[in-house]
């Protein structure tokens, strides 16, 4: 059994150490049964999926968009949480640059994020664990952590309701805040939120998640998810969000197309990165995007491969990077410089967002040390490459990776089928130049 | 630099300026027009200072490649062109470098009035004011990529060929050196259905040279006629970057889309001047942008506004702390009336830390009864104040 020790990032009010929670009584309004009649939140409805050929929302728009109706609604009930100090500290206030060089890897000093309590354990060789209901989960936050319900609708145009009561029979799915924000806006998606999914990847809750960053319709509103033992605080299913309003890193990263699927999602490689991983993107719906992450990422967590995923673009471009820090840290392989700055690669550091704790790491931090931090993350090539085989073969396409490098290759025996415009026949795919 | 001026747009519409400059700027503005509608080239102006970034000029050029007319265009973003096949990554270079307020090449995959697709090298760049080097306009050229292929074998060296075209087909890697290409006969121009499906499309040096000259000799006649102007123009930033009244063109682009009625103060400044109001405010009071730029809020005020009211908006600024009040204001509207603000009063930080401005967000009471099927009124006014924040924070991060 490989575990790491860390201090476990608070993201409720209400989370106490792991070990000392007992049956709290209540009174604290909580999504127990206890107190969850008479719950009643804003509930946002999201329009009805589009089916092939208006897949993503074309921007019709004749100027800039103006701010989304849900990216109102999430910016102004945050704020509202904001100044009743329901926040750890004012993420505002935290120092926050860009590191010279070519990625612009953003860092932040936050002294504040890290409490200086005991670490706790985290069992790491585990991304498959059952929900533990004696552990804090999202059932126990406070009802004013709570921003408003959301949920994929029926009709053909986005629905609001200011005042839904909360119905465990409809198993509703919840956006709360982030206690302990990285940036403005932090929140968390927990889907179904009264079923106590634990956290793992399921089709019906990524696509939600999809769901919420086409809605937001801003591209600097990303989603999130960290599988366990990819520094995951709480086995309880959920997805994290925040703004910034530039590019990440991994955002810029080249990529190598290899392979489309039967849906016309296209696959590629990143390339120039530290962490090695995977962009998806295109398919005839999103629907059809959702689905194939979704499989590739209940391969990996079949196979107990702990990865990260980012949501970007609106929901057109999803980044899967299988990672083995915690196993790593767990064997003593991590480099004592790396470690000492105590910050985990999960999904926003791979992204490119370093939190750092210590005014001496945020004041000389470099490209060079950020580079180093997130290699130490990444799969190496050769297992990266037997990850992608498993991948590959869990939605249903044979390795169609193209050499690309001198020569055409006519490859005829192409078992991914394409709608065919492809009459000369040559599979060649371009590289995506940067 | 006088603070009262509205952003320096050598487009200046006629509304926008002061009574009396009125026909000189109007002058000036067809001049410039005359000048460019004369130059050949394919380009579009914006103005990074009116809501949406829009186009502000287009030449005939651009009017002819894309089968728009001019009433079609102006007005609309550049975005307008794009369609669900241009490349997601060339979109976030083009978004970035407007952000940072620098020059960008890259080719684009754009849609036709007729909805065909067409490749072309898109090339922007900021202009910037002479005086102030502040980022006034974004120019951008649009070369059309031909779609000619290499006629002959195998190139294995770039610097052997003087004109040489590139091949725009899927299967040449553009790496610096050329791939051996089937000895089929391609048609020239691939079909449009092919268009769409290409990943890139790689512009030779004959075309990325022709968008060189264009920018060149489209800022040349920016230059030349913005000194008759008396506004000075150039393509690059001669001076620090603008000044503490002076807003960076991207951090107003992010402003301008929220559609509320809202300032910004900067309490560094002496007297706490405005240096942000949106378009909804303008029409709230009735003012013009040039006439609350740089003037203290207290203009909205008159007789039988509450002191007291006014002396808690001023303890909360100095505490910085965020408040809401309800204020009997005075319009400049038609009727010159009065109204009940309901107004919101937040200090907003930047990428420092530290304070940067202080946010007003107005509400008329009168408004308050919104449908139910709405935000709260409440929740849209802190609405506003997040996505200031989000805006000013980030805005101070550009990369230099």
């Amino acid at each position: 059994m490989l575990k790491i020790k860390r201090v476990p990032t608070v993201v409720s009010n209400y989370q106490k150490d792991e070990a000392s929670d007992a049956s709290v009584g209540c009174g604290r309004n909580c999504l127990g049964a206890c107190c969850l009649n008479g719950a009643r939140l804003p509930l946002y409805s999201c329009k009805k999926l589009v089916t092939s050929g208006e897949k993503v929302v074309v921007n019709n728009e004749a100027r800039e968009p103006p701010v989304a109706f849900l990216e109102s609604l999430v910016l102004g009930e945050w704020e509202d949480r904001f100044q009743r100090g329901l926040f750890r500290y004012d993420v505002t206030a935290c120092e926050t640059k860009v590191i010279p060089g070519k990625y612009g890897f953003v860092a932040q000093l936050n002294e504040g994020r890290h409490l200086k309590k005991r670490p706790t354990e985290f069992r790491v060789d585990k991304v498959l664990q059952s929900f533990d209901g004696s552990k804090f989960n999202f059932t126990k936050v406070g009802q004013e952590e709570l921003l408003f319900q959301f949920e994929d609708g029926e009709d053909g145009e986005a629905q609001f309701f200011p005042c839904m009561p909360l119905d465990a029979d409809n198993s509703p799915s919840v956006v709360a805040i982030n206690v302990s924000p990285i940036e403005y806006g932090h929140v968390l998606l927990i889907p179904r939120v009264l079923d106590c999914l634990p956290q793992r990847i399921d089709h019906k809750s990524l696509l939600l998640a999809l769901h919420m960053a086409s809605e937001a319709a801003n591209p600097y509103f990303r989603l999130g998810y960290n599988s366990l033992g990819a520094f995951a605080t709480i086995n309880h299913l959920h997805f994290q969000a925040y703004y910034l309003a530039m590019p990440f890193p991994l955002e810029k990263a080249s990529s190598k197309k290899m392979i489309t699927t039967e849906n016309s999602v296209q696959i590629s490689e990143l390339l120039n990165y530290p962490v090695r991983g995977l962009l998806f993107e295109g398919g005839n719906s999103m629907q059809d995007l959702s689905d194939t992450v979704s499989d590739a990422c209940v391969c990996l967590q079949n196979n107990n491969i702990p990865f990260n995923i980012l949501i970007s673009d609106c929901g057109r471009q999803i980044f899967l990077m299988p990672q083995c820090y915690a196993e790593k840290q767990a064997l003593g392989e991590v480099s004592p410089e790396v470690l000492e700055t105590q910050v985990n690669p999960a999904v926003w550091e791979i992204s490119g967002h370093m939190v750092l704790k210590r005014k001496e790491d945020y004041e000389r931090a470099t490209e060079e040390e950020a580079w180093r931090l997130l290699a130490e993350a990444s799969l190496s090539e050769e297992r990266f490459m037997e990850v992608n085989a498993l991948i590959f073969e869990a939605i249903g396409c044979s390795n169609q990776e193209e050499e690309l490098e001198g020569t055409n290759q006519q490859n005829t025996n192409i078992s991914v089928n394409q709608t065919s415009n492809r009459s000369h026949g040559s599979a060649s795919e371009c590289l995506v130049l940067q | 630099m006088s603070i009262t001026q509205s952003p320096a747009s050598l487009f200046t519409a006629a509304t926008e300026e002061k009574e009396g400059t009125f026909n000189n700027a109007r002058c000036h503005s067809l001049w410039i027009r005359e000048a460019l509608d004369e130059l050949p080239h394919s380009f579009t102006i914006t103005d990074p200072f009116i809501s949406g970034h829009p186009i502000v000029f287009a030449s005939p050029g651009f009017l002819k490649m894309t089968g728009y007319s001019r009433e079609e265009v102006i007005g609309r973003n550049g975005r307008a062109f794009q369609g669900p096949k241009t490349n997601r990554r060339s979109i976030m270079e083009i978004r970035e470098a407007i952000r940072e307020e620098r020059p960008v090449q890259v080719s684009l995959l754009n849609y036709r009035k007729s909805g065909s697709p067409f490749w072309m090298l898109f090339h922007m760049i900021p202009v910037f004011g002479s005086d102030d080097g502040r980022v006034i306009h974004f120019v951008a050229v649009q070369v059309p990529i031909s779609g000619q292929k290499l006629r002959n074998g195998s190139v294995s060296d770039v610097s052997g060929l003087s004109e040489m075209v590139l091949g725009s087909c899927r299967r040449e890697v553009c790496l610096g050196s050329y791939v051996h290409q089937e000895e089929r006969a391609l048609p020239v121009e691939c079909d449009e259905q092919e268009l769409e499906n290409w990943e890139h499309c790689e512009a030779s040096e004959s075309e990325k040279l022709k968008s060189a000259e264009a920018v060149s000799n489209v800022l040349a006649t920016l230059t030349r006629y913005s000194e008759f102007a008396g506004r000075l123009v150039c393509g690059k930033r001669n001076c620090l970057r603008g000044s503490d009244y002076c807003l960076s063109s991207s951090l107003v682009i992010s402003l301008g889309r929220i559609k509320h009625s809202f300032v910004l103060t900067n309490p560094c400044l002496p007297d706490m001047p405005i240096v942000y109001a949106s378009d909804a405010f303008l029409t709230l009071t009735g003012y013009k942008r040039h006439e609350v730029l740089g003037q203290n809020c207290r203009f909205l005020s008159g007789v039988d506004t509450d002191s007291s009211v006014l002396y808690e908006m001023k303890e909360c600024i100095l505490k910085g702390k965020p408040c809401t009040v309800q204020i009997l204001n005075y319009s400049n509207r038609k009727d010159k009336s009065t109204f009940w603000n309901l107004l919101h009063i937040s200090p907003v930080r930047n990428a420092s830390g530290k304070t940067a401005y202080f946010v007003g967000v107005q509400m008329e009471a009168s408004c308050r009864d919104t449908e139910s099927k709405d935000l709260r009124p409440e929740t849209r006014q802190l609405s506003v104040v997040g996505a200031v924040r989000v805006a000013v924070r980030s805005s101070f991060m550009v990369t230099c």
